[in-house]
């Protein structure tokens, strides 16, 4: 058998692959050349072989075949072998591997091995990826190691001691002598990871905290040392000594000082010193500051310390490194609750910060810049976030639209303003803003009563310039349903009041009927807003003319409205002007939103609603105002309800009733009420009634119409039809029939019936006349 | 701590990959191809740090080679940045101005010296001196195998 191919050998070769099939095929050679290899037990090239494996594991490829034979390496006495076989054991052997554990006598041999590379090797596989079982039988040795001279071994086996912890936290306790005078080390390979180890420990458990809070005096000793002490070559960077030892001291420090005031004391100098004292000119030096003023924020340091900490960050928004500026506005969101007002010292730097060009940094500048906004700054703040609005990307204008009114209700110096506000944002981002904002805005306008004509005219002039940003729409549609009058009557005193006529405004809400861009909420908003103006304006009769056309709309919702609306003009009309009269001041509870509102008008009895619980549903049928108003803005729902009730009283004896299906048992009755005015629909209602001896379950009625129809099933009453005719299911379907043809149905039942389902067709022709002419 | 490190070129192929935590072969593949394609699709100038769920990434380009870190939130994200530039000046000094090629023809070396780097997701030794003699001995414990005489304890 001719010696496998090197290392790099099939490294090159495997780089000349054109293709992906090419480089897999090339694979498929070695796996196999390799597996046969591993049968044979070859010593020599098992090495060789594995770090083979091990490439082409990184590229993609599965190395499993391999794992037992990283075992073995590591069982052998070379080193070149043991190097080899702990690598592949941490990258193929982790603990969720069966043969994980079978490492564990070698690694414990090695622990133990007379070269301290073979130590050090062991010690670095198990601190990575040792899994609990191993770390608790291992734990032994790594905490005499720990306690060895060898400062080399002594630092890995402070790091082995950390991940032991971090798998099996009760193992603490015994690594807690071995510390005793770890702090004592001069080599800073010991005395970072060390610092590590007490770090650990001190996040982990409240008594090792207490324990360690002796240690400040020789940590800030050990600090002033890297920072005192001339060049050391060994550890410089850029003429910082050691800063990873340095970050790690404040990070611990920072544990160590927090909620304990002599502790904060005692590190309160050291800390002003590194926080003056150290070079920023390169990216090292500001990693300590950036740690240091992290440290000085969570401690309990003097307010001197904390202001010089949130100066170092203005300062690092000025710099010219991106990294600087993002890490600083993060430690600034941090601080801004706390801090507010050293924070508000550099909100021209923060609000400057919007024009980055960086994306996380404009995202951050933006939270921040909310956080600060406050009673003395608002104007000025709003003119830069609204600019902000204009142009930043699409990603971030939901939350900056969200952000801006809130921030608007907070502060708002003026009902103008606070109008003036809202619509700059629905205008320039109004696509953007979220859909719970239209309730809430509405309601603010309600509430704004001087401002109305000034808000009806603004929205009006803004629908003019587009009808497409629908949240503007809708509040648009609203505000001139309800102050239309106000609009027409020329009369404004905040602007130059604008002349327009009843029928410019119908022109306006019937071109956003008819609008593809409208969505069927907006035309909602739309219809129930010409409405309204029937008793606002004069021209009723266009108003009757378009509410009846759209009772045969396509669209349910607007055919139902339109009905109940026309019912409204019909028979109803000495109510019209009591339900579409002006809404009243709506008086917002605790804190949310719409499903809050309470109704607070004088005439009805006040129906308070609680905080959380939902409004009452459950007021007389003569009470409708108060069904308005406690809903809220869904004034179509209660007219709807109401004005099916009404209809339903009024045409029940038009059409007769018939039979439209009879057999096993069950029987099913059509009864009719024409949706008066409009001829086109029929509304049926099923009835299922159970003749058997046992109850008919998942009962289901199905229904097809000829291609010429429109059909509704509405939801049923139940889909259990009780026994011996003791109850009966009901089922509304709407059938709408424009062309006026006869009208045919196909029925389809399914039900289960003394545990066997049972299903059956039928066809439906003996439709009265009157149902379909 | 760290939880991951890895090393991938401007085509998206993966040339040294060190987890700090045991994950399953799919998930590794997921963060690899998760990583790959958010770094690379950074702008130009952007700033070198990343949020991805709940950890932050700092990612840095050294030739033709992208350095991608990921450290959990409470650590310090300029710090990470030193990280990675100590690993690769640790790379430049034992390869003597190394390049991609290095790295993809010696991988196993790029372990070794990171293995005398970091731990377990912490920083094992701050001192450079220290890791290229650590690195240096070994290399020559392995020469040690191929010839006759025994192993030699150095620098203790």
């Amino acid at each position: 058998m001719p010696a496998p191919i090197r290392l790099r050998e099939l490294i090159r070769t495997i780089r000349t692959a054109r293709t992906q099939a090419e480089e897999r095929e090339m694979i498929q050679k070695e796996c196999a050349a390799i597996r046969s290899s591993f049968r044979e037990e070859d010593n020599t090239y098992r090495c060789r072989n594995v770090a083979k494996l091990l490439y082409m594991h990184m590229l993609g490829y599965p190395a499993h075949f391999g794992q037992l034979e990283c075992l073995k390496l590591i069982a052998s006495q070379k080193f070149t072998d043991k190097r080899i076989g702990y690598l592949g054991a941490m990258l193929l052997l982790d603990e969720r591997q069966d043969v994980h554990l079978l490492m564990t006598n070698c690694i414990k041999n090695d622990l133990n091995h007379s070269t301290q590379y073979v130590q050090g090797l062991a010690l670095c596989t198990l601190g990575c990826m040792g899994s609990s079982e191993m770390c608790r039988d291992l734990a032994g040795e790594v905490e005499k190691l720990l306690k060895t001279s060898n400062s080399y071994l002594r630092k890995k086996a402070a790091l082995c001691a950390v991940h032991v912890i971090r798998k099996v936290p009760e193992l603490m306790e015994m690594f807690l002598p071995a510390t005793k005078n770890l702090l004592s080390e001069k080599n800073h390979g010991v005395l970072h990871t060390s610092v590590v180890l007490l770090t650990e420990m001190c996040e982990r458990s409240p008594d090792m905290l207490a324990h360690f809070r002796k240690l400040v005096p020789q940590l800030v000793r050990i600090l002033k040392n890297l920072i005192m002490s001339g060049y050391s070559p060994e550890h410089d960077v850029s003429g910082i000594s050691d800063p990873f030892l340095q970050v790690r001291i404040l990070r611990l420090l920072r544990i160590l000082g927090k909620s304990d005031d002599d502790s904060s004391e005692a590190m309160n100098d050291i800390l002003a010193q590194v926080a003056t004292n150290t070079e920023t000119s390169k990216n090292v030096g500001n990693a300590i500051l950036y740690e240091t003023v992290l440290t000085i924020m969570d401690i309990k340091s003097e307010s001197g310390l904390r202001v010089l900490a949130i100066n170092i960050l203005g300062r690092f928004l000025l710099n010219n490194d991106k990294n600087i500026r993002y890490v600083a506005l993060t430690s600034l969101l941090k601080t801004v609750q706390t801090d507010h007002n050293a924070v508000q010292r550099h909100r021209s730097t923060i609000v400057d910060c919007l024009k980055d060009l960086d994306v996380s940094i404009k995202r951050r500048a933006m939270e921040l810049s909310f956080a600060l906004v406050n009673g003395n700054n608002i104007r000025g703040m709003m003119k830069e976030l609204l600019y902000f609005l204009d142009s930043c990307d699409p990603e971030f204008k939901a939350d900056c639209a969200s952000g801006v009114f809130l921030a608007a209700e907070k502060y708002a110096p003026s009902k103008r303003w606070h109008i003036d506000t809202i619509m700059r944002v629905l205008t320039t981002a109004g696509s953007y803003v979220r859909d719970d904002s239209v309730p809430n805005l509405i309601q603010l306008i309600t509430n704004s009563v001087e401002m109305h004509a000034y808000t009806v005219q603004r929205l009006y002039k803004a629908l003019l310039d587009d009808i497409s940003q629908q949240p503007l729409v809708q509040v648009a549609s609203w505000c001139i349903g309800e102050y239309g009058d106000l609009l027409v009557s020329g009369q404004c005193e905040e602007e130059e009041p604008i002349q327009v006529t009843e029928d410019e405004v119908l022109d306006v809400l019937e071109g956003l009927l008819v609008s593809n861009l409208s969505t069927p909420v907006t035309r909602g908003y739309s219809l129930t807003a010409i409405m309204k103006l029937s008793t606002r304006f004069s021209s009723v009769n266009r108003i009757k003319k378009v509410v009846s056309i759209y009772g045969s709309s396509i669209d349910v919702e607007l055919q139902q409205r339109a009905v109940e609306y026309n019912a409204l003009f019909k028979k109803y009309d000495h109510m019209r002007p009591a339900l579409l009269e002006r809404m009243p001041i709506m008086e917002k509870t605790s804190s949310n939103g719409p499903t809050e509102i309470v109704q607070t008008n004088g005439e009805t009895e006040p129906s308070i609603v609680e905080p959380k619980h939902p409004p009452p549903v459950t007021q007389p049928a003569n009470q409708v105002r108060a069904l308005l108003i406690a809903l809220g803005l869904s004034l179509l729902n209660i007219v709807c309800m109401y004005g099916l009730f009404l209809i339903n009283h009024e045409s029940l004896s038009t059409i007769p009733p018939m039979i439209a299906y009879n057999k096993n048992g069950l029987k099913i009755d059509f009864t009719f009420e024409r949706a008066n005015p409009n001829p086109n629909i029929a509304v049926i209602t099923i009835h299922a009634s159970n003749s058997t001896d046992a109850d008919m379950t998942e009962f289901v009625f199905q229904a097809a119409v000829p291609k010429t129809f429109q059909l509704q099933l509405l939801s049923p009453s139940s889909n259990v039809v009780p026994a011996l005719n003791q109850g009966t299911v009901t089922q509304v379907i709407r059938v709408l029939n424009p062309q006026k043809q006869q009208l045919r149905m196909r029925i389809k039942l399914t039900y289960t019936l003394k545990g066997s389902p049972v299903q059956d067709l039928s066809e439906v022709n003996n439709f009265p006349p009157q149902s379909w002419q | 701590m760290m939880r991951f490190l890895l090393l991938f070129s401007r085509q998206g192929k993966l040339r040294l990959q060190k987890w700090f935590t045991p994950m399953t072969e799919r998930e590794k593949k997921k963060i690899i191809r998760d990583m790959t394609s958010m770094v690379l699709s950074r702008q130009p100038r952007s700033c070198n740090f990343l949020h991805w769920k709940d950890l932050k990434i700092i990612y840095k380009r050294y030739a033709s080679l992208y350095f991608c870190l990921a450290i959990e939130n409470q650590e310090n994200e300029l710090l990470a940045l030193e990280v990675i530039h100590r690993y690769v000046e640790l790379l430049d000094k034992y390869f003597g101005n190394v390049c991609e090629l290095d790295i993809i023809f010696n991988f196993e070396k790029a372990y070794f010296i990171l293995d005398e780097f970091l731990m377990g997701g912490e920083i094992q030794e701050t001192s450079k001196q220290m890791i290229n003699r650590s690195i240096e001995a070994s290399d020559m414990l392995q020469e040690d195998d191929s010839s006759e005489w025994y192993e030699v304890e150095l620098f203790g």
